[in-house]
C-alpha cells in the first residue's frame, strides 16, 4: 500500500522489488555453489537445498506478491496453509510408503 | 463481452471515488470493485489447488527418479549446469519485471505497466525456448519420455511446468491488449495484478524443481 500514489515521478525500479530480486538470486545461486562443492552427504545437502527453496518463496510471497494484501480478513492465507498441509501430506507419505518397495529411493 | 457491456462495467468499477481503506489503509485499484477482491481471493484458492497438482508430480518424480532401466541417471542427464541455471535466472529475472508491472500500475504509469509486462513476456518465451530446445535435445540423443520411469517423471513435471508458463504467455499478452485498449482501471488492474500472481506462483514452482529435479542430479 506504500506503493501507492507516488505518481509518474515513482522511481523505475522500487527498493523493496530490488532487494527481493537480489535476495532469489543469491538463495538460487547459494543452492548450485553447495551443491557443486560436493563437501558434505546427498541427505544433508538436499535439505540446506529445500531449506533455501522455502526461502525463496517467502521472497516471492513478500516481495513480489503482496501477499499480506487485503479487503478485509486475509481468506487466502488459510488457503493457502491448508494447500501447504495437502501437499506436504503428498509428498512425505508418498516417499514414506514407497520406503516399503526395496527398490524405492 | 462486448465493448458496449465492458465500458459499462468500468465505469461503474472506477466510480469509487471516495478511495475505499480497510484498517486505515487505502485499498489498490484492484480491490475498489465489488468482485476484484473476490477474483483475487478465488485465485489464491486456485493456486492453493495448483500446488497440489505439482506437488504430486514432485512426489512422482523424487519416489521413480531412480528407476532408469538401466539408462541415463539424473546426474548424467543434468550433468551441464549452465542449461538449467540459465533457465532459473531467466524465469527469476521475470518474475522480478512482473512485479515491476505492478509498480508501475499502482503509479498509474501505463506506458511502463505494458513496458514491463512486454520484458516479462520476452523473457517468459525465451526460458520456454530453452527448455524446448532441451527437450529435443535430450530426445534427439534418445532419452525420451518413453525410455525409463525417470524420464517419463522428469518429462511429465518439467512440461507441466512449460505448458503453465507457456499458457502464461498468452494469458499476458491477452491483458497487455487490454490494458493498451481500456487503460488502467478497476477491471483492466485485477485481471493484470492476478496474471502477476500466476507468474510469480509459476517461479517458485520453478525453483522446486531447479532443486528436487536438477540440483538433486547434480548432488547424488
Amino acid at each position: 500500500m506504500s506503493q501507492m500514489n507516488n505518481g509518474k515521478n515513482a522511481p523505475m525500479i522500487p527498493l523493496k522489488n530490488f532487494i527481493g530480486f537480489l535476495l532469489s538470486l543469491i538463495l538460487t545461486f547459494a543452492a548450485l555453489f553447495l551443491g557443486m562443492a560436493h563437501v558434505l552427504s546427498f541427505g544433508a545437502v538436499l535439505f540446506i537445498i529445500l531449506v533455501l527453496a522455502v526461502l525463496q518463496i517467502v521472497v516471492q510471497l513478500y516481495f513480489f506478491m503482496h501477499f499480506t494484501e487485503s479487503d478485509g480478513p486475509k481468506f487466502h492465507i488459510v488457503g493457502l496453509a491448508i494447500g501447504l498441509i495437502f501437499v506436504i501430506s503428498i509428498i512425505a507419505g508418498s516417499l514414506w510408503v514407497m520406503t516399503f518397495n526395496s527398490q524405492a529411493l | 463481452m462486448s465493448t458496449a457491456a465492458h465500458n459499462a462495467n468500468h465505469s461503474n468499477g472506477s466510480s469509487v471515488n471516495e478511495s475505499p481503506k480497510y484498517k486505515g489503509k487505502v485499498l489498490p485499484l484492484e480491490y475498489t470493485s465489488h468482485e476484484g477482491p473476490l477474483n483475487i481471493l478465488g485465485f489464491w484458492l486456485f493456486l492453493a489447488t495448483d500446488l497440489i497438482l505439482f506437488g504430486c508430480l514432485f512426489a512422482t518424480y523424487f519416489v521413480i527418479r531412480t528407476h532408469v532401466d538401466g539408462g541415463i541417471n539424473d546426474k548424467e542427464l543434468f550433468d551441464n549446469i549452465s542449461g538449467f541455471t540459465t533457465e532459473t535466472v531467466i524465469l527469476l529475472t521475470s518474475s522480478f519485471t512482473s512485479s515491476l508491472a505492478i509498480f508501475a500500475m499502482r503509479n498509474n504509469n501505463k506506458k511502463r505497466l505494458i513496458g514491463w509486462l512486454i520484458v516479462t513476456v520476452l523473457l517468459g518465451l525465451s526460458f520456454v525456448g530453452l527448455e524446448l530446445r532441451e527437450f529435443i535435445d535430450y530426445a534427439s540423443q534418445g532419452y525420451t519420455m518413453q525410455r525409463s520411469a525417470f524420464l517419463s517423471g522428469f518429462f511429465t513435471l518439467v512440461g507441466t511446468h512449460g505448458a503453465h508458463v507457456s499458457l502464461g504467455i498468452i494469458w499476458m499478452i491477452s491483458t497487455i491488449t487490454q490494458i493498451a485498449r481500456y487503460g488502467i482501471d478497476s477491471i483492466t488492474a485485477r485481471k493484470t495484478f492476478i496474471v502477476s500472481l500466476y507468474w510469480h506462483f509459476l517461479d517458485i514452482v520453478w525453483v522446486f524443481i531447479f532443486s528436487v529435479v536438477y540440483m538433486t542430479g547434480v548432488i547424488s
